[in-house]
């Protein structure tokens, strides 16, 4: 009987040659120096690669495509279908967990010299899958067809209708019509179903051949350099003396590390659950504020603090710019030193990135540059800016609430942050300051003069001359004389200022 | 497989090769030109499909009515929504476009896109302060839509209107871009 299966096995190896594909690709021998913790990010990715084939595969069996049922099928799928919300989820988190792992892949066979020669080409496919990978984050982001997808949506046609003369046309292309509809959601589902996962996979086998056929990157040792005569031979001959075959020497690191990541996803896609929707598609509901998934968030941060000036721009020359700079890294750094003990710009310019992007993220979780839109009626004014004010300055207070002050301002720690914050406006500004800057605005303030009468402006400036810590004078105006009390009083401060002279 | 062949060729005499080379060659260019006609005519129809979508003067826009002007109190904006002109059966409530509506002394309409012209977020309208306030990136209109701060390069897109019937209507149908406004 076991003799039989032997031969039915061996029949099978002879005519598919599995023993030889498995001796020239899971067997094949690598350095002994790279089955390294720091060399288990490029596994983890195509692991995560894989949950996202498998989820995504299920969830599709569910999902409509469509713009007007898209949502209920989202759902449908989070309330009805049996696992359809682990399965949300675990797609959501394999995505999250997918760009994280291959930034961390990207910086470490950045920092380890591994692009450069001879394996030029396993960069550049890697910087493609990288493209393909935003790719997907972007169009799975709409294809969770909620607010936030119809207004990023919104935001993508709004940057490209900027390029000149083809700006509509590519905007129309974009959408697959006129306006954001049915026709832009099949062909985000399109691209993210049939047409970036198909390149993946084709780009995918690229690069396992290259890692295959140009080796994978000995751990670099200071002091060794890449010469272009040399580095073959000296490949092969490490390779000869000390390599080990990749299954099943050095594979255990990034076995343990797929695990890891594995139980990752499944632990936050359990404790997190999936990803909204977030209210109905419907444009007409605009009582939203869209923000994109967090691998997005530097962008929208760099989107707002950018000078309008430079804006267009730098929207469509930046991308280009910062791609033309990932496929021409292997060319311009091709040969030399590899470790990152002796390429300090690298490391530098790695932690630059890093610091960058993260500062840029950070600010588009509160987005500071965002009015609060419903600070106006939610916030409330700390009652020690209340006490003991007169009847004009508590007015002020009103408008400044009534008039959407708050939604631009903070005091007291409510409010938006699109404006300075006016806790101690009156340190800053005489009272004939504030009349001008409340009427005229400025720079980044709309001019409130045709929409606050005389006796409102009044009250606020009132109100804003008391904003000020009970330690710290007012400002005054230098050309006036000083008057003891009398104008700009403060309540609090004189109170204070009393019970600390007694 | 190229060893054999090479065999069997040598076998011919010299006569019989020199009338099969060409014969192959032209085989081979039969072949070619074969399949570029073929593909020809795949690829026009293919493209044609895939690149209709270029197309922006598909007649997209046209006028549709926002309703009787009795809604639009004098000196009052007010969000006004209609469906769009061109749509798909499919397209739900993605079809539904609002805009508000502007109206001044007598019968002087101003109507705006929703979207604000920084980045197409929607602007949504303060009575109070009279402003149009951008939830995304902090951009404010006036109330006649004129840019008032923030990073919007231009003011509030405004649609063509007319007054017919007693019904104010609206010139719209598509999204209005930098380069394309309403």
């Amino acid at each position: 009987m076991i003799e039989r299966l032997r031969k039915i096995a061996i029949w099978i190896d002879d005519r598919v040659y599995i023993s030889k594909i498995f001796a020239a690709t899971a067997g094949h021998h690598v350095p002994r120096t790279s089955g390294s913790w720091f060399y288990v990010f490029g596994s983890g990715t195509l692991l995560c690669f894989m949950i996202q084939i498998v989820t995504g595969i299920c969830l599709a069996l569910v999902y409509v495509p469509s713009a007007g049922q898209a949502y209920t099928s989202l759902e449908y799928l989070n309330y009805q279908q049996q696992f359809g919300w682990f399965l949300r989820a675990m797609h959501n988190w394999g995505s999250n967990f997918m760009v994280a792992i291959m930034l961390a892949h990207l910086a470490q066979v950045f920092l380890f010299g591994a692009f450069k020669y001879p394996r030029e080409m396993t960069w550049i496919s890697g910087v493609v899958l990288l493209l393909c990978t935003l790719g997907m984050a972007f169009t799975g982001q709409v294809l969770r067809f909620d607010q936030d997808a119809y207004w990023g949506l919104g935001i993508g046609a709004a940057m490209a209708g900027r390029v000149p003369l083809m700006g509509p046309a590519i905007v129309h292309m974009m959408l697959g019509g006129p306006i954001i509809a049915g026709e832009t959601l099949s062909r985000f589902f399109t691209l993210h179903v049939f047409v970036i996962p198909g390149s993946i996979l084709a780009i995918v086998s690229l690069h396992l051949r290259l890692v295959l056929t140009k080796g994978i990157n000995e751990y670099p040792v200071p002091g060794k350099l890449v010469k272009k005569e040399t580095y073959a031979e000296e490949y092969e001959a490490e390779i000869k003396k000390s390599g080990v075959p990749f299954f099943p020497k050095a594979i255990s690191k990034d076995l343990i590390f797929s695990g890891l990541v594995l139980l990752g996803i499944v632990f936050c896609a359990a404790y997190f659950g999936p990803a909204g929707p977030h209210g109905i598609p419907d444009p007409t509901q605009i009582n939203t504020a869209p923000k994109p998934d967090f691998f997005f968030l530097w962008l929208y941060g760099v989107l707002s603090l950018m000078p309008d000036y430079m804006e267009t721009v730098v929207m469509l020359t930046a991308p280009f710019i910062v791609i033309g700079i990932l496929f021409a890294v292997p060319f311009i750094s091709n040969t030399g030193e590899k470790s990152p003990r002796r390429r300090p710009v690298a490391v530098l310019s790695v932690l630059l990135i890093l610091i960058v992007l993260g500062a840029f993220n950070y600010l588009g979780t509160y987005a500071p540059w965002s009015p609060k839109m419903e600070a106006w009626t939610s916030a409330a004014t700390p009652t020690n800016y209340l006490e003991g004010r007169s009847p004009l300055e508590r007015q002020g207070a009103l408008v400044f609430h009534s008039k959407q002050c708050i939604n631009c301002h903070s005091v007291g720690g409510e409010g938006g942050l699109r404006g300075p914050v006016l806790d101690s406006v009156a340190t800053r500004l005489t009272a004939d300051q504030l009349v001008r800057q409340v009427i005229q605005g400025s720079g980044n303030m709309p001019a409130y003069g045709k929409n606050l009468s005389p006796s409102e402006v009044a009250a606020l400036v009132a109100f804003m001359g008391t904003l000020h810590k009970p330690t710290e004078a007012p400002a005054r105006d230098s050309t006036r004389p000083r008057q003891a009390s009398t104008d700009n009083k403060q309540p609090n401060a004189t109170a204070q200022m009393a019970s600390t002279k007694r | 497989m190229a060893v054999t062949e090479i065999e069997v060729v040598s076998e011919k005499t010299p006569e019989r090769l020199h009338i099969e080379m060409p014969r192959r060659a032209f085989l081979l260019k039969l072949g070619f030109l074969l399949n570029g006609i073929a593909a020809t005519m795949v690829s026009v129809p293919l493209l044609g499909y895939l690149l209709s979508a270029f197309r922006t003067d598909g007649g997209f826009t046209s006028w549709i009515s926002l309703g009787s002007l009795a809604t639009f109190p004098e000196n009052q904006t007010r969000m006004a929504k209609f469906r769009n002109p061109y749509t798909r059966p499919w397209d739900g409530q993605t079809a539904d476009i609002p805009c508000w509506v502007r109206r001044m002394e007598g019968g002087n309409f101003q109507i705006f896109a929703i979207n604000c012209t920084h980045l197409g977020c929607p602007v949504r309208w303060f009575q109070e302060s009279h402003l149009f306030m951008c939830p995304c990136h902090g951009g404010a209109f006036y109330e006649d839509g004129s840019h008032a701060s923030g990073p919007p390069p231009r003011g509030l897109y405004e649609y063509k209107y007319k007054i017919e019937d007693g019904q104010l209507w609206v010139h719209g149908g598509q999204l209005p871009t930098l380069n394309q406004p309403a």
